[in-house]
């Protein structure tokens, strides 16, 4: 059977002219962002671009949604293995990949946290948190430790509403903090704040969770 | 040369009429499946020969030494033959034994017990079923019912059928998922696609009503319960959230209507011992009354078994009593999805149901009640499903301005040191999607490592489903934690999980498909290939002679394309050649030779391969063309 390997098939941009790829089905030249061959119309691998290129954006924490979301739609009714169904083999595995790619983009730019992690990587920073890491900010980890608490004494679910609204509200204020951070360069600051938002993402999950533990009891 | 027809980039020409086979939708139902075709967008269920019902229960009666008989007529042998009927084979679809002991009170056959050894590997078995004299896998049992579908679609047709659509519960994992692909390629059907059970519904409605906004599908069949919150926007079906129990269904309120004629038995003197043929019988009492009570408020049932006969009666009241409990989970359920995606009831614009069950009153009351609004019911809650698969199918083969976008359903994870779940894709993560983790060694010179895949939202290995282990072997040594193993989770739009790790410093790697486990492994499978369809090997013979063809004449037509833009470039000889190499490999393609087509496909490459060159090349100048030095280093670099 024709098989086709993941990694195979985006060999073929030509490493001396980076500008420039072989379209794997006509052999003729392609661009390197291109998502079908200008000649053939074959689908192209996804190639190495960033997320933000690959929506037409700058790079800038504060992104539209909506205008997102738009292309990101568009793209998929290109792309999706739905639309290479009686397709070959090969061009099934390269739509899957674009998909799985395009899905990969969306889904960081969407979550303000993986958002300025990902604009963090790009300017060459290593954000907080990883594996193994430890938060030495003294008032982030007693602010993360009182609202911990006060989700464990609350009982009833009007008082988690609350609770959620108004973890959702400073998590707005501080995506709007670490957006300043990143537009002045300030990422030592932009660190630290990306942790915050995690903690305050974090925290209302586990509150709405609660909540639903508490309507199901 | 004639003109090209060029279509937009993206956009899938119509094939031809001679490859454009026909595509059936299937609902492959715990209690009933229909088979549906869809033609312009419009979708209908395939009825019997006398146009009767459009429900083929999904039940099988293997006689001794006879063929299988599927259905209706496999339903009628229950009283007689029940030990050689099986019924609700899809609760078993891709479950291990240790599930099956759950439920295993529940079914009316006797499973295989694997031997010691074998359990004791620490893979998890697939249960297999003693029904008569033969030992049978849920798979092979849902391939009858899959050929039986095909069958009537073929009749109905009178065309043939190979390629279908089939849907599963959302909830399905990805063992059951597996499992049922491996039954269509036992009944030789090839599956264009999986698709949700839900997302097919909203699909049926959607197109009908064509209507944009959030809407809920919930869906209660016999023996599995979804729910699924999808956007609609611009043709793009969007899944948004999806919850579910994999074991809670209309059968549930079988049994507990079963339970309570039982006890009453019991509080009048009748002491019951029951075997498998008098459960089955009872049932089939119970499903009867379950039914008259949608539209009486009240029946009576005579219950005769070993010989002593029973009048009960049922009030409509008693019975919602008994299943208020299991309809309140699936509220429950559904709540905890709208949170999940962060939608409150009232944001819902409509509500589909889905399922025979949701034909008792009071599951519909509780549906209205959560949403505050009458759901959508105009079409047939049995045929919806099919009707939804039908038009993903004629999507799939002939193109449509319609695109589903799906979610993964469970969280996908490995096991890490003390047996906790590291999640690498997240529930409700849209696929198809590829995502990576890097892990590393804990003790000095290690040179395996274990990779146990796991499916589930829990944070414990032993919570979760077991989906696949295997080790990377090799690792070069190093101290502890300096390896950088990299394990990349691939799940197909099937929602179907490939698993591949590597080790970075040296890229030793290996990959899974995640299947053998849970699904059949590829021997059995083969052997069940030879042993129950003969025709097995031409069927995939065809389907690789078809694959062939179509990526010759993708070859001809990129060729094609090529000469037509850059045909200035094209020397003199090097046409000739590539026109002989046409001529040859359409010849070929006209034939049934899959080798000769391959060959012949590489001969075009080599007779183009000095025309592509010299568009490179021709580019490359272009580009580099009115740049000075430092642009031109920079690009170098």
């Amino acid at each position: 059977m024709h098989s086709v390997s993941n990694t195979g098939i985006s060999e073929t941009r030509t490493a001396e002219h980076p500008q420039h790829a072989v379209c794997w089905s006509c052999k003729g030249p392609v661009a390197a962002s291109a998502l079908f061959c200008d000649t053939c119309h074959a689908i192209q691998p996804p190639g190495q671009l960033d997320h933000f290129t690959r929506f037409g954006l700058n790079r800038d924490f504060i992104i539209d949604l909506d205008a997102i979301e738009a292309t990101y739609l568009k793209q998929q009714q290109l792309l999706h293995p739905d639309r290479f169904a009686s397709k070959s083999p090969r061009e099934q595995a390269l739509s899957s990949q674009q998909a799985a790619t395009l899905n990969g983009a969306f889904e960081t730019l969407k979550n303000p946290v993986a958002r300025a992690e990902y604009l963090l990587r790009l300017a060459g920073e290593e954000p907080e948190g990883g594996e193994g890491h430890t938060v030495n900010d003294p008032a982030l980890l007693m602010e993360a430790m009182e609202m911990r608490e006060a989700l464990h004494d609350a009982v009833d679910r009007a008082t988690i509403d609350t609770m959620i609204k108004d973890t959702r509200k400073q998590a707005r204020a501080c995506e709007q903090d670490v957006a300043d951070a990143l537009a002045q360069n300030a990422y030592d600051r932009a660190k630290k704040l990306t942790t915050r938002l995690r903690y305050l993402m974090k925290m209302t999950e586990e509150a709405r969770a609660k909540k639903s533990r508490l309507a199901a009891a | 040369m004639a003109l090209l027809k060029i279509h937009e980039p993206g956009q899938t020409p119509l094939p031809h009429e001679d490859e454009r086979q026909l595509a059936v939708g299937i609902d492959l139902g715990t209690t009933n499946s229909v088979v549906a075709i869809s033609n312009d967008e419009k979708p209908e269920v395939l009825r019997d020969k006398s146009g009767g019902t459009a429900i083929v229960p999904s039940v099988v009666y293997y006689g001794e030494g006879a063929d299988p008989v599927v259905g209706e007529a496999a339903r009628e042998q229950i009283n007689s033959h029940a030990d050689r009927v099986v019924s609700s084979v899809k609760r078993l679809m891709g479950r291990g034994l240790a599930d099956v002991k759950s439920i295993a009170g529940t079914l009316p056959y006797h499973v295989e017990v694997p031997s010691e050894e074998a359990t004791q590997s620490g893979e998890p078995m697939m249960v297999r079923l003693n029904v008569g004299d033969r030992v049978l896998t849920p798979v092979e049992v849902s391939a009858d019912i899959l050929r039986a579908l095909r069958a009537r679609a073929e009749e109905s047709l009178e065309k043939p059928v190979e390629k279908a659509v089939i849907t599963v519960p959302a909830y399905f994992d990805d063992g059951a998922r597996t499992a049922t692909k491996d039954a269509a390629k036992l009944a030789g059907i090839e599956v264009l696609r999986l698709v949700n059970e839900p997302t097919a519904a909203a699909l049926a409605y959607g197109l009908d009503n064509g209507a944009e906004g959030l809407y809920a599908v919930y869906d209660l069949g016999g023996g599995t319960f979804d729910i699924s919150l999808l956007k609609m926007q611009k043709g793009v079906f969007q899944v948004k959230a999806t919850g579910g129990d994999t074991a809670l269904g209309g059968d549930d309120f079988d049994h507990a209507i079963a339970e309570h004629l039982l006890a009453e038995r019991k509080d009048s003197g009748t002491v019951d011992s029951l075997d498998a043929s008098d459960a089955k019988r009872l049932l089939q009492t119970a499903r009867k009354v379950k039914e008259s009570l949608t539209g009486a408020d009240s029946t009576d049932i005579t219950v005769s078994l070993g010989g002593a006969d029973s009048t009960h009666t049922m009030t409509r009241a008693t019975f919602e009593a008994m299943i208020a409990k299991l309809i309140l989970r699936t509220i429950t359920i559904t709540e905890q999805v709208l949170d999940d995606a962060d939608i409150l009831a009232d944001d819902v614009k409509g509500v589909v149901l889905v399922g025979g069950s949701t034909r008792v009153p009071a599951v519909r009351k509780a549906v209205a009640e959560l949403f505050e609004q009458e759901p959508l019911s105009n079409i047939d809650p049995d045929e919806v499903v099919a009707l939804g698969a039908a038009l993903q199918a004629e999507a799939l083969t002939g193109g449509s301005d319609n695109l589903l976008l799906d979610v993964t359903p469970l969280s996908l994870g490995l096991e890490t040191m003390g047996g906790i779940v590291e999640k690498v894709i997240d529930r409700n993560t849209p696929i198809p999607v590829a995502k990576a983790q890097e892990f590393t060694t804990y003790q000095d010179g290690q040179s395996a490592m274990m990779i146990h895949v796991v499916q589930g939202e829990r944070e414990m290995v032993d919570q979760c489903r077991s989906l696949a282990r295997f080790a990377l072997t090799g690792i070069p040594s190093m101290a502890a934690g300096a390896a950088r193993i990299k394990v990349t989770f691939n799940v197909d739009a099937d929602g179907l999980l490939t698993v591949s790790a590597r080790e970075e410093t040296t890229g030793t790697e290996q990959e899974v498909a995640v299947k053998p486990t849970y699904g059949i492994n590829e021997i059995d499978m083969a052997n069940m290939l030879r042993e129950s369809m003969m025709h097995a090997r031409e069927d995939m013979e065809m389907r690789l002679l078809t694959e062939a063809r179509v990526e010759a004449r993708r070859n001809i037509l990129a060729v094609q394309a090529a000469i037509n833009v850059d045909r200035p470039l094209l020397e003199r000889q090097d046409e000739d050649n590539i026109m002989a190499a046409i001529a040859k490999l359409e010849a070929a393609m006209s034939g049934e030779d899959r080798d000769l087509i391959n060959q012949q496909a590489e001969a075009l490459e080599d007779a183009s391969r000095p025309f592509a060159e010299a568009r490179m090349d021709s580019r490359i100048r272009q580009a580099l063309a009115g740049r000075n030095v430092d642009q031109v280093n920079e690009f170098g670099s």
